[in-house]
């Protein structure tokens, strides 16, 4: 059954999404995570509880980060949406795999664009990067295969810089 | 159903004047987009005010802080207004989820859907807050344990959104305490989660206590036979025979699908006992 937050009528919505602008038409409380990967093609954020748990489709909005399961699209007209496929990301994504902070996947996107939002908080508020504060950045992102050992330590080295640009 | 996006604050009040039971007020979005996937809510009408910038606002006014409905816990976590007014709203709002939700969660939100769990009403009960509301034709306040009627319901009408929260000024001698349990460090749905406010004489005496649980009841609860017991004066050493006697007259938790009643008791209990010591000494 359709779920009842698609059926009222689509609106036409303009938005920026990984620094292109993109206009759609959309039920206006169809979920952000729907319109980026059925309306959009980018699959690469994941939809992991669907329910706000676990932050495996976490997405920037505005630089903030949010979950797109949680988001009506209609909330986002004018906004710039950063994904795991914006090449604002490239670096974090290489230190995710010289870390090897990555298991089955379906975490990893919503683990380096919330290392994105961390790292991007540190700056703004000054402060220095270390385990504890990667560790509550990342605490609304579940790993199910238990991997945050590595994920930490890739998001420790991508605020070093040490993934390749 | 039927959406309006509302981009004022008239836009909201005129689109809510059509409103019926079944329509719903959205803002950040993140309780009301899991109900509609559960099925468990299917309204006839979303009133969508997450972006109306007439109701996201902090200021301290003569009647206290006064905190817009569309604040977000992010906004509240920057606010330094709000970190000097309400040090304890700022504590739960950083126990609101993880970052993802506190960007996007609201004080009205968390307030008005009226969740037993909410981590932000006990606070709003241990600080005597008023809730403001306002339709097109009319504005009245009221105190905010008369706004909470049930669970998930309040005293809103449907033609109403509440427009901000005032905390009124801090007691010279107030002194507070906010405790969240769940089960992980984010996104965790309280198990028990209590705040409190003691106003202290210059002798050390409770003038007035306000204590505040979440989760031990259908709805969150001011403790009034523990706030009137230690306003009669209870001795330090006393605090935990105190709780013993009067909590279970104030709740009786139940058994759910996050804790027991048994579990529930006990940690309600030991964080009271704790949080009036650390209060109290």
């Amino acid at each position: 059954m359709k779920p009842v937050f698609e059926e009222a009528a689509p609106v036409e919505l303009t938005l920026r999404v990984n620094g292109a602008t993109r206009t759609l038409r959309a039920p206006p409380l169809r979920r952000l995570l729907d319109v980026l990967r059925e309306d959009l093609a980018l699959t690469g954020t994941k939809e992991g509880c669907g329910e706000g748990e676990c932050g495996a489709c976490t997405v920037l909005v505005d630089g903030e980060a949010v979950l797109s399961c949680l988001v009506p699209v209609c909330q986002v007209s004018g906004t710039e949406v950063s994904t795991v496929e914006s090449t604002g990301l490239a670096s974090i994504q290489q230190s995710f795999l010289a870390e090897g902070g990555a298991q089955c996947g379906i975490c990893t996107p919503g683990m380096i664009v919330m290392t994105k939002a961390w790292i991007d908080a540190c700056r703004r508020d000054g402060v220095a990067p270390d385990e504890d504060g990667a560790r509550l950045a990342l605490a609304g992102n579940l790993c199910r295969c238990t991997g945050y050992g590595a994920i930490v330590a890739a998001a420790l080295a991508s605020a070093r810089g040490g993934g390749a640009p | 159903m039927k959406v309006v996006t509302a981009r004022t604050l008239d836009e909201a009040l005129a689109a809510l004047a059509r409103a019926t039971s079944e329509s719903r007020l959205m803002a950040g979005g993140t309780d009301l987009i899991v109900e509609m996937e559960s099925g468990r809510t299917r309204p006839d009408l979303v009133v969508d005010v997450g972006r109306v910038a007439a109701l996201r606002w902090i200021r301290v006014t003569a009647d206290g802080l006064e905190v817009g409905a569309g604040t977000t816990c992010t906004d509240l976590l920057r606010s330094v207004d709000a970190l000097r007014e309400a040090d304890i709203l700022v504590q739960a709002a950083r126990e609101v989820g993880a970052v993802q939700i506190q960007n996007r969660a609201t004080v009205g939100g968390n307030l008005g859907t009226a969740s037993p769990a909410a981590d932000l009403t006990p606070v709003l009960f241990a600080l005597d807050a008023r809730v403001r509301l306002r339709s097109a034709g009319a504005a009245r306040e009221l105190a905010v344990d008369d706004f909470v009627t049930g669970y998930r319901s309040t005293a809103r009408r449907i033609d109403e959104l509440i427009e901000a929260i005032v905390i009124p000024p801090r007691a010279p001698g107030e002194r507070r305490a906010f405790r969240k349990v769940g089960t992980r460090r984010a996104q965790s749905i309280s198990k028990v989660v209590v705040a409190l406010t003691l106003d202290l004489g210059p002798d050390r005496r409770v003038r007035r206590a306000r204590i505040a649980a979440g989760s031990v009841a259908e709805r969150t609860v001011r403790l009034s036979h523990l706030e009137a017991a230690l306003e009669r004066g209870v001795a330090v050493n006393a605090i935990a025979a105190a709780v013993a006697r009067h909590v279970a007259s104030d709740v009786r938790p139940r058994d759910d699908v996050r804790s027991t009643a048994v579990y529930r008791s006990a940690v309600l209990e030991r964080l009271l006992v704790r949080m009036l010591s650390e209060t109290l000494s």
